[in-house]
């Protein structure tokens, strides 16, 4: 009597782990791609909306830009510049333009979401949440990028420096990206309050620190011809920056967005 | 509520005891240190509110977290007092830093690592307290000043390392035999005690303030709730 009951288990185990093996088998890799497709394919969307708006109406970038050229402007009249001094300061004065016009990309970015009820719209989408962010925050950058693109060659110009070494353009594309993913997630928190063109600078300033601290000193040291150790140093840290804060936004979006 | 507030005047009236002892272990106990002489004792107020203050801000990334993931009240409004009672120690530290620093180091104020973190985490939870000022909505203000709360924590040791990696000059107390650190020193036993035990009455005292606040907050809550219902009755 024993042994059958002992065995019937054993034969119950042995078909319930043959279906359960069937059941994984029957979803293969392939499976999932249509998932992950949709995923980027929302994300995609989201950022070929904003280009082609902005496109058209080309209110984020003439904004931006013509910020930025006011604090290049402000800053030649803040400080009395020699050559010596240009060339320590050059590396603060790009990373204060990029952020201060980036403050207002991101503002207006999802301010204008908000505002026009498509931020309501993206998300009735049937897509994982953390898409949008992807899709905003890539969008965001590459408006900064495109700012950037236009500032650098033009401080280059002004500060008679050259501004264009590839590991300069690692940098400032890396301090962009962490900027970017910080700043988007704090912009949509921001547009849900009152004072909202304030309180994304408040919020993004402290938080973005040790990204404009690591991209100066990355800057000016590889203006400077440093060493590796040193540069690395901190490109590592923007590295470091940059994962931990895309990880943390991916993981904290829904709450930020839900309803 | 009867029972609550009488653990409450127990926690307080155990603070007041343990303070007061505190500060008699830390003027009449404690040995006069060799290179500062007395403003050294400003150490034991210091550093313990500095590090209660952390621990406020700890509390308020724990209490995020639950609120984010469980949606209960409670945890928001723990969460919303510890930053508040965390503020006060932080200024509290940045305070009596200052005095400690003028006779030592002959300024009240350097940018050096600590000190520009510790005003940057400063400047995050102030950033904190605006947002939920700005906020009307009560379940998306407790939902967006819990991500806040999350991010504004997590930078903070990131922080921290990128200005370190410049020059520092606050005094490295545990085992500073390095003659990079100015004005270190090493504690002694009855140094030690003292120190320890003023941390310990700190951190009651933490928990008093964040319990009276807590209590605060859940009967304005209840005040809230019953002018509501007043009013949809009335009206």
């Amino acid at each position: 009597m024993s042994e059958v009951s002992s065995q019937k288990p054993v034969a119950q185990a042995q078909t319930e782990s043959e279906t359960a093996a069937s059941r994984r088998a029957k979803r293969p890799l392939s499976d999932y791609r249509p998932l992950i497709a949709d995923y980027f394919r929302a994300a995609g969307a989201v950022i070929w909306k904003d280009l082609s708006a902005e496109r058209r109406s080309k209110e984020l970038i003439s904004a931006m830009l013509v910020f930025s050229l006011l604090v290049v402007l402000i800053f030649n009249f803040a400080l009395e510049l020699d050559r010596q001094a240009r060339e320590n300061v050059v590396s603060g004065v790009l990373w204060v333009t990029f952020i201060f016009a980036g403050t207002i990309g991101l503002n207006r970015s999802l301010a204008m979401e908000k505002d026009r009820g498509s931020l309501d719209g993206l998300l009735l989408a049937p897509v994982d949440r953390s898409a949008l962010y992807f899709g905003k925050a890539v969008g965001n950058l590459i408006f900064m990028g495109l700012v950037e693109a236009i500032i650098l060659p033009l401080l280059s110009v002004l500060f008679n420096l050259p501004l264009s070494h590839p590991l300069l353009l690692l940098v400032v594309l890396l301090g962009t990206v962490g900027y970017a993913a910080v700043g988007t997630l704090l912009a949509s928190i921001a547009v849900h309050s009152r004072a909202r063109d304030v309180m994304l600078p408040i919020m993004l300033f402290p938080v973005a620190i040790p990204v404009l601290v690591a991209s100066v000193k990355a800057s000016a040291a590889i203006l400077a011809a440093a060493g590796w150790d040193e540069i690395g140093l901190w490109i590592n840290l923007l590295i470091g920056y940059d994962v931990i804060f895309v990880a943390i936004a991916f993981m904290v979006f829904d709450y930020v967005v839900e309803e | 509520m009867e029972k609550s507030s009488r653990n409450l005047q127990i926690l307080n009236i155990a603070t007041i005891l343990l303070m007061v002892i505190a500060t008699g272990l830390v003027f009449l106990y404690a040995p006069q240190e060799r290179t500062m002489g007395e403003v050294q004792r400003i150490f034991y107020f210091h550093v313990p509110s500095a590090w209660v203050s952390m621990l406020a801000f700890f509390v308020t990334l724990v209490t995020s977290i639950a609120y984010l993931r469980s949606g209960n009240p409670r945890w928001d409004i723990i969460g919303r007092s510890s930053v508040e009672v965390g503020l006060i120690f932080t200024l509290m530290t940045i305070l009596s830093g200052s005095i400690w620093a003028r006779p030592s180091w002959n300024t009240w104020w350097t940018w050096d690592p600590r000190l520009t973190t510790y005003t940057i985490m400063a400047l995050i939870y102030v950033a904190y307290l605006m947002l939920r000022q700005s906020i009307e909505d009560p379940e998306r203000r407790a939902r967006l000043a819990a991500v806040y709360g999350i991010v504004g924590f997590v930078t903070v040791p990131l922080t921290f390392m990128s200005i370190r990696w410049w020059r520092t000059i606050h005094p490295v107390v545990i085992g500073s035999g390095s003659a990079t650190a100015q004005g270190g020193f090493d504690m002694t036993s009855p140094m030690r005690l003292v120190f320890f035990f003023s941390l310990f009455a700190f951190t009651v005292l933490y928990f008093c303030f964040l319990a009276s606040r807590v209590r605060l907050e859940n009967l304005a809550e209840r005040v809230e709730q019953m002018k509501a219902k007043l009013l949809s009755a009335g009206g």
